[in-house]
């Protein structure tokens, strides 16, 4: 820290503080579901703290619950949604930080075209353009395939923009640098523009990760292959009753399940949000 | 993997499963469904046991979402030609499934044409007569189907000094044993799910009312709403009356306000009897009875029938005759008396046939599970009449809700009875002409 | 974009925008571009039928009294979600910039509820807010206040504004984190040495040097908004009570998805896709010249 003022840090822990109680309720709610018997979620008042039934949802979750769920292994379905995931956002990632350089670093005809068209994909959610969206997959082939839940979603507006936005606070010093050291654009993409974009793309991953892996109606109708089924069907497939309840405990506990590999990237990717990547270059 | 040759792929591991039956290779079935949950595990068990029985046709049971997600999955796959043989509809897309004849194999039909035995008479006329069209043909395979009834807490009814065994008949009953409940401490009398459903479609074929012009819409496609008579005025009326002094309480659309059921806020509780198991599971603190929907007693032919909400199964075309065969023959395995005794014991659904139904009585279900049988009483009172065979407007989702948007207009208090129901009929009737034009 | 061109390549740029120009113009350009077709046509669900109708379904929108109402529910939503969300997320990324002890714990905390299915935040938010056995309306109700969003506009519309916040704080601060971190250390030890207190110094030179961050936030709250909402409100309000949470993308999905008016929802989605792409051109017309690259 630049200087040391200790109410600041008592401030800051307090707010941080009450920044969890609300952003982290429905994750706590969620465990606090998974480890009570089914009913106790609808039952005045609500249960706030952990009950004794942890191990008995999540091993009926793991080993032999999967039935109601679609009656696919947890596992399969986590692995399902780990390769979708896995795919969709390091797509995007790929195919979006070439077109922001594209765009930022070159002058072109139809460059600004280019920008809006790639920005008009964030107005068209998929559930509004679903019937020609599936159109164009099945005759590309994709139907029941990796690829055919994975390419159609993988066009970012989102992570284009956004490295566009941090390429143009680039100082062109570098670029002039880079280019009098002889670098042609790939080098200089490859060697400077990369590793000063690593904290965005650190975080754009654990986004993009999330973003795939929550993914759900998409590859609910992509796919008529029980073994192609994600997570977030068996999810779904639990919450989804007609007239009845759902069985909560078993929900929540899949849910808990469902959260851990996205954990784990933030985990892991937090490690590249290192201070001072672009000052050490300035 | 690309979707024939997958079929191919599984139709052969099919084929090396089957025990014993030679080298046929079975033929695979796609049956896209909305049964989440334990439903879902029995509509496995239901397709297993078909592919158990026979070895020329899969059942491939797969779960595609919400109702709306499976139906508009289906229509979507159809418009790219990959639709699946068999789609499970709710109630409200039985108009826009109906109004397809270049996409829809009518059951009636292809039951002819696979020279199968097919007795329309066998299943339950106030179920069936849903899914028929005006020559009494069926055009749709009913499966899961229920009816809005009354569930009550007895516990309650005995602290207010009422009979725990007697649920009230009339909607008079309703006022006065809700008032004795309040009087006894409880916050609220009843609440009602699906308004539109329960309070309105039901509500006027138990008193022998018309919903619509042209028998409910069954005649054509240029039929009107007819809701602002003055049997649903009254009822309104009454009902918000009811809110302003705790008997009624809204508690949301869908079937949002079973918690205040099961929290005894509210004594009585007016849903889909496919709800049972979960009124069972949830009602902890206290006895739960089942009885059928009120009415007024002075209503010329009321009580009538009740009419059936859920979901049927549709056939799409565009496969080969030989998998229609096998579409057939899972139609005529569901409708076995002792399948449909057994999905209609553990769901709540109603028998679809009336062997299913003397079966489980046989069987002696209704007298473990007193209360399980009120449904099929209630949909049995009368032969079903053109009011109360059930409804086939276009549009009817947004319709629904219309009218849930307009009533809510009337529980907060801006709106008066009579201007939400006009409203009603105003809005849905644009949505009828759309819908005419659209499909005509 | 006031750089200028430091490369000159005449193949190169193409090549680079190709892969997303392609997944873009399979994936998104065709389907608008058949939603602009449908917008004049009256065609059935399957697609048996289908009928050249003109600008009918657009006259039907400007001719639908509850296209206004739902016009104003958008805009105060948005406003709503988009405030309320960058606000919370930059106290809070700030803040979590600035402690050192349990940084990383917090850290993971305010982003994990980005990972919440959203089919399961959306049972959480009905069962919490839910008047009879919500934990939240209980405490709503304790300080006073009678919770019930099934009966009153008011309490409905801030229920969704506060779940599809929600959603967002997690996203929101995320960037904004990164965004700090990336801000060189010696401007900001040279603004304190200035002797600058450390609110001033936010103000003057950490949150400008965030205004690139910032703007992408405020574009892709503002959008998120207003298309990427319409299944948190399903499932929360339906749009009630009495139409005071529909919002336009919410018509569109229920005309178009559930309803199956392919021809009404799609004029419906060409207006709205306007409407938020000239609202989007207004951002980087005039908000984006008060961006410090």
């Amino acid at each position: 820290m630049v200087e040391n003022r200790p109410w600041l840090t008592v401030i800051a822990h307090v707010v941080l503080l009450l920044g969890l109680l609300i952003t982290a309720f429905p994750v706590w709610l969620t465990f606090v579901a998974s480890t009570h018997e089914g009913t106790a979620l609808t039952q005045f008042p609500m249960p706030l703290w952990p009950g004794s039934h942890f191990l008995d949802n999540y091993g009926t979750i793991l080993f032999s619950g999967a039935k109601a769920a679609g009656g696919q292994p947890v596992l399969l379905m986590l692995g399902n949604s780990l390769i979708v995931a896995l795919g969709i956002a390091v797509g995007k990632i790929a195919i979006s930080i070439i077109a922001a350089y594209a765009i930022v670093y070159f002058r072109f005809p139809l460059r600004q075209t280019f920008f809006w068209m790639i920005f008009m994909t964030l107005m068209l959610p998929v559930e509004v353009r679903i019937m020609p969206t599936f159109e164009i997959t099945a005759n590309l082939g994709l139907l029941n395939s990796y690829s055919g839940l994975i390419v159609p979603l993988i066009a970012s507006a989102t992570a284009t923009f956004l490295f566009r936005q941090f390429f143009l606070t680039i100082p062109v010093e570098l670029v002039e640098a880079a280019r009098l050291d002889g670098a042609g654009p790939i080098r200089f993409f490859r060697d400077v523009l990369l590793p000063l974009s690593r904290t965005n793309i650190a975080a754009l991953f654990v986004i993009l990760f999330i973003y795939g892996w929550n993914q759900y109606l998409w590859p609910l109708v992509v796919s008529t292959d029980p073994s192609l089924t994600t997570i977030m069907t068996g999810i779904n497939a639990l919450v989804r009753v007609p007239d009845s309840e759902p069985q909560w405990h078993l929900l929540m506990a899949m849910s808990m399940l469902a959260m851990l590999p996205p954990i784990l990237v933030v985990v892991v990717m937090q490690k590249l949000f290192v201070r001072g990547l672009v000052e050490t270059e300035k | 993997m690309k979707f024939r040759s997958l079929t191919l792929a599984t139709a052969s591991v099919a084929a090396t499963l089957a025990m014993g039956t030679g080298a046929n290779a079975a033929t695979e079935i796609q049956f896209w469904h909305a049964m989440g949950g334990e439903l879902g595990a029995k509509v496995q068990e239901i397709a297993d046991k078909f592919n158990a029985s026979q070895a020329d046709y899969k059942v491939v049971p797969v779960f595609k979402g919400t109702y709306t997600e499976t139906m508009t999955g289906a229509i979507t796959a159809f418009r790219a030609k990959q639709q699946p043989h068999i789609v499970q509809v709710f109630e409200v897309g039985t108009a826009t499934m109906m109004a397809a004849q270049g996409a829809v194999y009518p059951v009636y039909q292809l039951m002819a044409d696979a020279k199968l035995p097919f007795d329309a008479k066998s299943y339950l006329q106030a179920v069936s007569g849903y899914y028929t069209d005006t020559n009494g043909n069926m055009l749709s395979m009913p499966f899961n189907s229920s009816t809005p009834v009354l569930y009550y807490n007895k516990t309650a009814f005995a602290k207010a000094g009422l009979d725990p065994n007697t649920p009230p008949k009339t909607w008079k009953d309703v006022e006065t044993y809700s008032e004795k409940l309040l009087a006894a401490g409880y916050k609220c009398g009843f609440s009602t799910g699906w308004m539109p459903w329960v309070q309105m479609e039901t509500f006027l074929a138990l008193h022998n009312q018309p919903i619509g012009t042209k028998g409910n819409g069954f005649g054509g496609l240029d039929t009107e709403l007819t809701v602002n008579g003055p049997l649903e005025l009254r009822h309104i009326t009454n009902m918000a009356e009811w809110a302003k002094k705790g008997i009624f309480k809204y508690t949301g659309r869908r079937s949002d306000g079973a918690p205040s059921f099961y929290n005894e806020e509210c004594t009585m509780y007016m849903n889909s009897s496919g709800g049972y198991a979960g009124v069972k599971a949830n009602a902890k603190t206290f006895e739960f009875g089942v009885g059928m929907l009120p009415y007024y007693d002075d209503v010329k032919g009321a009580p009538q029938n009740s009419i059936i909400g859920g979901a049927a199964l549709w056939v799409l075309k565009g496969h080969k005759a030989e998998d229609y065969k096998g579409v057939g023959q899972f139609f005529n395995f569901i409708s076995k008396p002792e399948i449909q005794a057994d999905w209609h014991q553990v769901t709540g659904y109603l028998p679809i046939t009336t062997a299913a139904y003397e079966l489980s009585k046989a069987q002696g279900f209704y007298d473990r599970n007193p209360g399980t049988d009120m449904s099929v009483r209630q949909i049995n009172l009368n032969p079903p009449t053109e009011n109360s065979k059930g409804l086939r407007f276009g549009n009817y989702a947004q319709i629904r809700d219309v009218i849930d948007e307009e009533l809510e207009g009337v529980w907060s208090g801006q709106k008066t009875p009579k201007d939400a129901l006009d409203s009603i009929v105003k809005r849905g009737n644009d949505l009828l002409r759309k819908f005419e034009k659209t499909n005509g | 974009m006031h750089q200028s061109s430091p490369f000159n390549h005449r193949l190169l740029p193409y090549l680079l925008v190709l892969p997303q120009i392609a997944v873009t113009l399979a994936f998104f350009i065709w389907p608008a571009l058949n939603a602009v077709w449908l917008s004049t046509r009256q065609e059935d669900a399957f697609g048996l039928s289908s009928e050249f109708v003109g600008l009918e379904h657009y006259i039907a929108i400007f001719h639908d009294g509850t296209y206004t109402r739902a016009l104003v529910n958008t805009a105060v939503f948005s406003t709503g979600v988009t405030v309320v969300s960058l606000a919370l997320a930059l106290l809070l990324a700030v803040m979590a910039d600035r402690v050192v002890r349990g940084a990383m714990v917090y850290k993971t905390l305010l982003i994990w509820p980005y990972a919440v299915a959203p089919a399961v935040a959306g049972v959480i938010w009905w069962l919490a807010f839910n008047p009879s056995i919500g934990v939240v309306a209980y405490f709503i109700n304790i300080l006073g206040y009678d919770w019930n969003h099934l009966i009153k506009a008011r309490d409905a519309m801030m229920l969704v504004i506060f779940a599809a916040a929600w959603k967002q704080i997690s996203y929101n601060f995320l960037f904004f984190l990164a965004g700090l971190q990336a801000i060189p250390r010696s401007l900001i030890e040279a603004a304190a040495l200035d002797g600058a207190s450390p609110f001033r110094r936010f103000w003057t030179v950490i949150f400008p040097l965030l205004s690139p961050t910032t703007f992408f936030l405020l574009v892709v709250n503002i959008i998120y908004a207003f298309f990427d909402t319409f299944a948190l409100i399903h499932a929360t309000t339906a749009g009630g009570p009495a139409g005071s949470t529909e919002t336009l993308v919410l018509k569109v999905f229920m005309d178009g998805f559930v309803g199956l008016d392919l021809g009404g929802s799609s004029a419906q989605s060409v207006v709205l896709m306007v409407m938020v792409m000239a609202l989007t051109v207004v951002q980087f017309r005039f908000v984006e010249r008060k961006v410090q690259y």
